[in-house]
């Protein structure tokens, strides 16, 4: 047990720090979630230049085109990038969810040809898995995939899509064998985001501003090599790019709450706080601690055993709840300016908008409750509620 | 960055469990045979020169085997205050020591000899009068000490600042220890329990209560341990002010230990409320850690107090780099 980077590990660290400090871009930086975050170009630029600094896929083993690196310099990347609070890299999704599925199911080919622009930003994904009608119940998919002369005709909704307005592809999870139900008959493609058939509308959200987006296809061709794993195995795939999705997450998600601690204590600096809110302002600091070393242990699990410590698993409910509360304290401690919003509000409405932006924490990339059941079931060995 | 425990170190818990449930209420002497002790005291003095991560294994189990003796009040409390010889007769099993740090003192029942802090040090006392009170958890009684004369001054007063942390981090630890067995109770018997022709552990109304009770643990375990390797891997000696890990971690601990202790009894309903059950004694022995020294509230005034720089004499050693909040706009 040793809690201190290593020598190894501090250098990458040092390094890092002072490479963000020069390089984040100023109208990037301190990214509310919002537009900028969404602009195309900025975002390709900045992306560029993660992948040309060697920091876009640390972990993707070299012959891929990664760093090759341990877990532990991603943590330390997702912990440098959010206290510098510099974007992410556009492609997350497929550097954190398409790269990996592709690596673990692709043909050769299929690895030649998509891996290497996902690095250099030259092509962004995004991910079609839930609809209208199947959310946390993912085995409730109806996107139809027909097939016809070599190709798959897909027909259907998505939702929730990031990235979707700006990608070039998308890992989709259809339904191949029409008289199938729930797990079977699941077939997952690649599909590109340009060809004809394929309709993107942004999402408006809560905060007034379109991070998602519905993607609809009507009878878009797929050529049958887009397959990802086999026909009908479709479900296994979308298991691994899910477990990609949650796996070192946890980091950014606690680099971020620290982020947003560090800006309560600063708010209730300036702005004083009552005994009452002092006492919730260490319990955030004391949680946002605890989220930190829950997430070494899991890490250090990993790096050791090749599988996460269960307590990993927790990181993103408790942080998407400590960050609802966080941000509502916050307001608490604005008073009557919290009603304001934007420009008329203190520190232009950062508070306001993190704290609407919050309510989304619970919901995304797996609800609170699903959560709830993977660590009652998987975790404490619960019998199964379904 | 290394954060599992080493091979021994795990061997170690595995000797602590087996040996403690064979052995439920064990002697001072079975626990110096074992080298309990002696875990942190030097080689030179007869210990096993190991650190406060060793110890903090033994505390969780303690803790999870419900251990009544002096082990906290001789190894956490006291053991900073000794001098070398002293030390070498706690890991040699022959004194067991408690400290008043308060009114209110631990183990006199079972404790050989009491240290007291006076005025700059902490002194052994001497012919004084012990008076064991009726407690809540029989697993830790507490007493009073009347009379007596300081004797042997052991050290000076600022090794507080270290026992507040150790006492706070074991404390924490124990907790997770009584947590971690009421848990498995309540697991146990929501997958067995049937009711309306189902295990009740199918019913998420009782599964999340569970599953939110596991994740205070794992989260107070973590802190708890981050408390620990502080205390072995700092230098206590130079700390100036009181350890924030430590105060985390005992804050949180030890009021997640009674929750999830209350969990549990509800989750095996009537079961849960009887006195056959262990679980009410689990659940004392949470509500004693968490009465114990400084209340969770009072820690976090003293967290807040550091975080929001009220501390003239501390160093902010909470937030290294500054972020200015109108960054966010």
């Amino acid at each position: 047990m040793d809690l201190r980077d290593t020598a190894e590990e501090a250098a990458f660290r040092a390094e890092l720090r002072t490479w963000l400090e020069e390089n984040v871009p100023d109208e990037l930086q301190g990214h509310r979630g919002g537009a900028a975050r969404f602009d195309g170009p900025a975002m390709r630029a900045w992306s560029r230049a993660l992948y040309d600094a060697g920091y876009a896929g640390l972990t993707w083993p070299k012959e891929y085109g990664g760093g090759g690196a341990p877990y532990t310099h991603q943590a330390i990347f997702l912990e440098e990038m959010a206290r510098a609070e510099a974007p992410p890299h556009v492609g997350v999704i497929g550097l954190g969810m398409a790269g990996p599925t592709i690596m673990a199911h692709g043909a050769e080919e299929q690895k030649a040809r998509y891996l290497a622009p996902i690095l250099a930003a030259e092509e962004i994904w995004c991910q079609g898995f839930s609809e209208p009608g199947a959310g946390s119940d993912l085995a409730g998919v109806r996107t139809s995939a027909r097939p016809d002369d070599g190709h798959f005709v897909v027909d259907g909704q998505k939702v929730w899509s990031s990235f979707a307005h700006l990608a070039d592809w998308c890992i989709l999870l259809t339904r191949s064998d029409p008289d199938s139900t729930r797990h079977a008959g699941l077939t997952y493609l690649i599909v590109d985001m340009h060809a004809p058939g394929v309709e993107v509308r942004p999402l408006t959200q809560i905060t007034g501003e379109a991070e998602f987006n519905e993607i609809f296809f009507t009878g878009v061709r797929v050529p049958v090599e887009n397959i990802l794993g086999e026909v009908g195995g479709g479900w296994q795939v979308a298991m691994t790019t899910l477990l990609h999705e949650r796996g070192t997450l946890g980091f950014a998600l606690q680099a971020a709450l620290e982020v947003q601690v560090r800006k309560l204590i600063a708010l209730a600096r300036d702005r004083g706080a009552d005994h009452l809110q002092r006492d919730r302002i260490a319990r955030e600091w004391i949680e946002m601690e605890a989220v930190r070393f829950t997430n070494y242990r899991s890490l250090s699990a990993l790096m050791k055993t090749g599988l996460p410590g269960p307590e990993g698993s927790i990181s993103k409910l408790v942080w998407s709840e400590a960050n609802q509360r966080v941000t509502k304290l916050a307001l608490e401690i604005l008073g009557p300016d919290a009603a304001l919003s934007e420009g008329n509000a203190p520190y232009g409405g950062y508070w306001q908008y993190q704290q609407l932006r919050s309510r989304g924490n619970t919901i995304e990339a797996g609800t609170s409750e699903v959560l709830r059941n993977i660590v009652a079931e998987r975790v404490l060995g619960l019998p199964k509620s379904r | 960055m290394d954060f599992t425990f080493t091979p021994e170190q795990e061997a170690l818990r595995e000797q602590a469990r087996e040996f403690l449930a064979a052995n439920p209420e064990p002697s001072w002497t079975q626990l110096a045979e074992l080298g309990w002790t002696g875990v942190s005291i030097a080689e030179q003095d007869g210990g096993a020169g190991l650190t406060f991560v060793e110890e903090a294994v033994l505390f969780e189990e303690l803790g999870r085997a419900l251990y009544r003796g002096p082990y906290f009040s001789t190894v956490a409390l006291t053991l900073p205050a000794l001098p070398d010889d002293l030390r070498a007769e706690v890991a040699a099993g022959e004194t067991s020591w408690t400290l008043a740090l308060g009114p209110l003192v631990p183990d006199l029942d079972t404790a050989d000899r009491v240290a007291i802090v006076g005025g700059d040090g902490i002194y052994e006392l001497e012919g004084e009068e012990r008076e064991l009170l009726t407690t809540t958890d029989e697993t830790r009684p507490l007493g009073v000490v009347r009379g007596g004369e300081p004797g042997r001054r052991l050290a000076d007063a600022s090794v507080l600042i270290e026992i507040e942390a150790r006492a706070q981090t074991a404390l924490a630890l124990e907790a997770c220890g009584v947590a971690r067995r009421a848990l498995e109770y309540a697991i146990e018997y929501a997958s067995t329990r049937e009711q309306f022709g189902k295990k009740i552990g199918i019913y998420q109304a009782v599964s999340h209560p569970l599953a939110d009770a596991y994740t205070r643990l794992e989260l107070c375990r973590s802190l708890a341990l981050w408390a620990a390797w502080c205390v072995a891997n700092e230098n206590p000696q130079a700390w100036t002010r009181p350890s924030l890990a430590a105060a985390a971690a005992k804050s949180s601990a030890a009021e997640s230990g009674v929750a999830v202790c209350e969990t549990s009894i509800q989750v095996l309903g009537g079961i849960g409320f009887t006195w056959e059950h262990e679980l009410h004694r689990l659940y004392k022995r949470a509500l004693g850690i968490e009465s114990f020294g400084a209340s969770g509230t009072t820690l976090r005034a003293e967290i807040a107090a550091a975080l929001l720089n009220e501390n003239p004499e501390g160093t902010p050693v909470v937030v290294p780099a500054p972020v200015s909040v109108e960054q966010g706009g």
